[in-house]
Formats: C-alpha cells, structure tokens, sequence
C-alpha cells in the first residue's frame, strides 16, 4: 500500500474539505436567514473569482487592492441580487423559489464565459515559493493559504454569530421573522446582509481556488458539490455544513486513492461523496446536525 | 369621554377611531379610541377575537407583517403619528410589543435572547441592564441553557426582561398569564407592577384575567367584537356590576338567566 500518496491525499482531503465547509456555511447562512435554497452559490465563486483576476491581468493592480475592490463588488452584488430577484419572491413556494436561483445560476455561468471565455486562466504568481514541505510531505503555498482562510472564515463566522448584533439579529430572524421585527429588527436589511456575506466569503474561496487550481467553469461546479455537504450536516447548521464540508472533502480524496490503487474504474472521486450522503441520509434525514424544534411535552 | 377632557397633560398613547382591516376585506376593528396616559398601567380586556391583540399590533406595527392595515383613524405616540411606521421604527420611537405566548428566540441562551432585546440600542451599558434584569428575575440567572427549555413561566420572564433591554418608554404586554399557573401569574405581575414604579415604564397589558389585570391596572378599557364598550378607572371597573358578571365571576345577588340579554342595552359605545 501506499502509505505516502495515502496521507497526501487525506491531507489534500482536509484542505479542500475546509474549503468546502466555509462554503457550505455560506449557503446556510442564506438558506437560515432567508429560506432561500441558493443553486447560484458556485457563481459566487466563479464570478468573484474571474472579477478579481480581471482587476490583477487587466487592470494591473496589486493584489490587495485588486481583493478589496472584489470583495467590495461582491457585497454590492449580493445586495443586488437578493433585492431584485428574491425579495418578490418572498412567501411564493419553494420549488419556484429554487427555479429561480437555478436560472440566475445558470445566467450567470453563461454571461462568465462570454465575458471570459471558456479557457481556464491561471492568477499571476502571487507567492514566491510554490510548495513547502511539511513532515517530508510537499504542500502547495496556496493549500496553506486556503487552510489559514479556512480557519479565519470559520472563527469569524462564530464570533459573528455569537457575538455581533448583526450575527444574533440573523439568528433571531432565522428562528422566527415577526419576532425578529418585534425588536426592532429590520428584516429585509437582514436578508441583503446575509447574502452580501454569503457572496463575499464565497468569492474569496473562489480566489483562494483559482490561485491552485486556475479560473474555469469548474469552480461553479464545486457549488454543486457543496451541496451534498450542506445536506449531510443539515441544511439549517453552519457546524454541520463545517462537519460535511470536510467529510465531503476527505472521502472525495480517499476514494481517488482506493480508484487510482485498486479499482482503476475512474472518476470514482466525483460520485463517491454522494452514495456516503444518500446512506447517511437513509439513517439521519435531517443530516448530522439539523435541527430538530425543541419542544416541551 | 366627559372625564377624559379634563385630564390636563397630553396622553402618552393615543389611539383615535382606527379602523383595523386583514387582507384588504376582513374588518377586524371598527373605531377603537383608547388613551394611555403617561406612567399609567392600562389594561385592555375582552373576550377571544374581540380585537385586543390587533390593537396592540396595530400599535406596534406588526400588523403589516400580518396582511393588516390600519385602514381609517390614527394612532400617535408622543404627539406623533406611528400608525404609518414599519415595527422597526416604532420599537426605536420607545414602544415595545410582548407577543402573545412570549415568542422568545428558543435556540438561544438567556443572555443572547437579553442582548438581542437591546438590538435597537445605541448607548448605555448593555452589561448592566442585563444585571438589572436579573434583579428582577433571579431565577433566570440559574438558566444558562437554551431559553427553549425553560419553564413557561421562566420564559414569560425572559420575554419580559427582553423588552426591557430595548429601554422601552411604553411596553404592550399581550396576554402575559397565558398557560401560568395562578401562584406564577401572581408573581409576574406584582414584578410587572414594580416595573412600572421603578423605571417609569407606561404599559398596556390586554388580559383575559381580568381578575388580575384589574388588580394592577389604573384605567381600564373592555373591548368586544372589535369595539371599546367600556372604559374607567381601576374603581369603576371593580365596582361596576356587568365586569363584575362577565369578567370576575360571581355578584352580589343572584340574577337570572333571563336578564342577562339586558348586559347588551346597557353596552356604552365609545
């Protein structure tokens, strides 16, 4: 067996899977707040993806000043987004609610190839030393990037939603929207704020993505993959979306392993998280972590 | 209404001849008039559907999140109109609405639930007010789980001592012994009677209990089918015989079933 590419790959595994777990937070963030099953999630990535490599290679910035002006343009895109599209969408059934967000997903991977092209673009050099090594393991310097963003995303997701007001005026409409205005909470700048959140976050992964992998359609892909990640921890938890990112992500790199060791039937990487959800699923429908009301008998 | 004019200082609350409607057909309220003087605990009571907790949404805006308008007459606050405002801007203008059956955020804690009651708050120490709060509920203090486990009674607190984290200048407390054992509702209103000494804060409490409603209340307003039909002190009410009938239980003599239709000749339409 081959123990070396066997811990590279679960390595690689936990990396990604981290990714996948702040993503996930980020569709649950507006699934909780807003009700709203959001399909275009993996446009987030793509669009801010391309957005911040047009500022680098067209544009010439520096590449903070580049990030910023993405994250800026992200929020305001969200803002938008939510505004135009799914606030008449407000109280309409679900099904027509999730077509919608398919049609903007699909919009908008179009509108991404017509402006860019469909080649895969590559970041300019943004590091100077490409891998480092770790325990006699060669780690890219974009996997430690995206490890470092993984982790920052996530103690700020908690500390928001714990501590800021605007993070317990989300909760509070997550749980119960006539409540929420109540106290004083506005809804609908809740809702434009969880989606601006959403949409920034997502466009970062999709940044840190790019610099590993290049910017293609395939980063939109990665919203689908989110999903069964988002299902498995439980559509209404951030914890469980963190918990499901990385099973998703680990299982993924451990059936490329058996694949490319033993089976050689290929691709098996792309399937293999599914059939864990649908058998995780069977035993826990409400995922790992969803929730269940808490009722007093 | 004779009483009423003389009253030298302006109402704090003042609702004058609103119409309530749902959905643009259902006509919910038909010319409520009440006023709520400054520092007062007024108590609205009445029958189910009479309109009791419409007039408080009415008042705190969150009709609009129900499909309701408020479709004729006018409500102000402080010398101003709020039947136009959205929820938001009236809880910031000082008016802050208790939900029927406490509404408490349940998958958060205590001092989370606390926190978010002071959303609207720009100054002021935060730490503190909640300290106060727990002066008042003690027990809540013990409670550092999910608020959704508490006991009803506890929750009704939490609701309570929510509100007051707004530092509210009025607060509307809808049915606050709903599903209370007597000792507890007992205990929730002596605490929503000192409330309202020690920190000034005018109430409008609408009740079924019109037993204790009456008992902390100053003034008092019945409403029924959408109407006020009777209004006056805490003394009148106590001693007028159709409350005493319909709402305390028990007079002083016995009547007979017959006379009971005389209640509706005898109704006072405001």
């Amino acid at each position: 067996m081959n123990t070396d590419l066997l811990l590279q790959l679960t390595v690689n595994g936990l990396i990604v899977g981290l990714l996948y777990g702040v993503i996930a937070m980020c569709f649950v963030l507006i699934y909780k707040s807003t009700q709203v099953v959001n399909f275009a999630q993996g446009e987030f990535l793509l669009i801010g993806a391309w957005i911040c490599w047009s500022t680098l290679v067209w544009l010439k910035l520096p590449f903070f000043v580049g990030f910023l002006l993405t994250l800026g343009f992200m929020t305001l895109f969200g803002i938008l987004i939510q505004a135009i599209f799914l606030r008449p969408m407000i109280g309409e059934p679900i099904i027509s609610v999730i077509m919608v967000t398919i049609g903007l997903s699909m919009f908008f991977q179009a509108l991404m190839k017509w402006i860019f092209g469909t080649a895969p673009a590559s970041y300019p050099q943004v590091f100077e030393t490409q891998t480092v090594s770790v325990l006699g393991m060669n780690i890219e310097m974009a996997y430690i990037l995206s490890l470092i963003f993984s982790f920052i995303m996530m103690g700020g997701f908690y500390w928001f939603f714990r501590y800021s007001k605007m993070g317990l005026a989300m909760r509070a409409t997550a749980f119960d929207q006539q409540v929420a205005s109540s106290l004083g909470i506005s809804v609908p700048k809740v809702f434009a704020a969880s989606w601006a959140i959403s949409a920034m976050v997502s466009a970062t992964a999709g940044i840190v993505i790019g610099m590993v992998n290049g910017v293609s359609d395939s980063l939109s892909f990665i919203g689908i993959k989110v999903f069964p990640a988002v299902i498995l921890g439980g559509l209404d938890s951030v914890i469980g979306g963190v918990v499901g990112g990385v099973i998703i992500g680990v299982l993924e790199n451990l059936a490329e392993f058996v694949d490319s060791q033993y089976l050689h039937v290929g691709n098996l990487y792309t399937i293999a998280p599914f059939y864990v959800l649908l058998i995780i699923l069977t035993i826990k429908p409400y995922g790992l972590f969803g929730t269940k009301d808490i009722e007093r008998i | 209404m004779e009483a009423r004019k003389i009253e030298p200082a302006e109402p704090l609350l003042s609702i004058n001849n609103i119409e309530v409607v749902y959905d643009e057909v259902i006509l919910v309220l038909r010319g409520v008039s009440l006023d709520v003087q400054q520092g007062q605990i007024a108590t609205l009571l009445g029958p189910n559907g009479a309109g009791k907790s419409t007039t408080l949404k009415a008042i705190s805006g969150l009709l609009k999140t129900e499909d309701g308008e408020v479709s004729r007459g006018e409500i102000s606050f402080m010398g101003e109109r709020i039947d136009k405002k959205n929820a938001e801007d009236i809880v910031r203008s000082g008016i802050f609405q208790v939900m029927e059956g406490r509404r408490i955020v349940e998958d958060m804690t205590c001092v989370e639930n606390l926190r978010l009651g002071a959303y609207t708050r720009r100054e002021g120490n935060i730490k503190e007010d909640i300290d106060m709060v727990f002066n008042y509920f003690p027990r809540l203090k013990e409670r550092t789980g999910l608020a959704g486990y508490l006991s009803g009674g506890e929750q009704q607190m939490l609701a309570i001592g929510r509100a007051l984290m707004a530092r509210p200048k009025m607060i509307l407390l809808d049915e606050p012994s709903m599903g209370l054992s007597p000792l507890l509702v007992k205990e929730v209103f002596s605490i929503i009677e000192q409330i309202n000494k020690e920190q000034g804060i005018t109430m409008l409490l609408v009740e079924q209990n019109a037993n204790f409603a009456l008992k902390c209340a100053d003034y008092g307003y019945i409403m029924e089918s959408g109407k006020i039909v009777l209004d006056g002190s805490r003394e009148k009410l106590l001693n007028n015989q159709d409350v005493k009938e319909f709402y305390l239980g028990g007079s002083d003599e016995r009547k007979s079933f017959k006379e009971l239709k005389s209640y509706k000749r005898r109704k006072r339409w405001l």
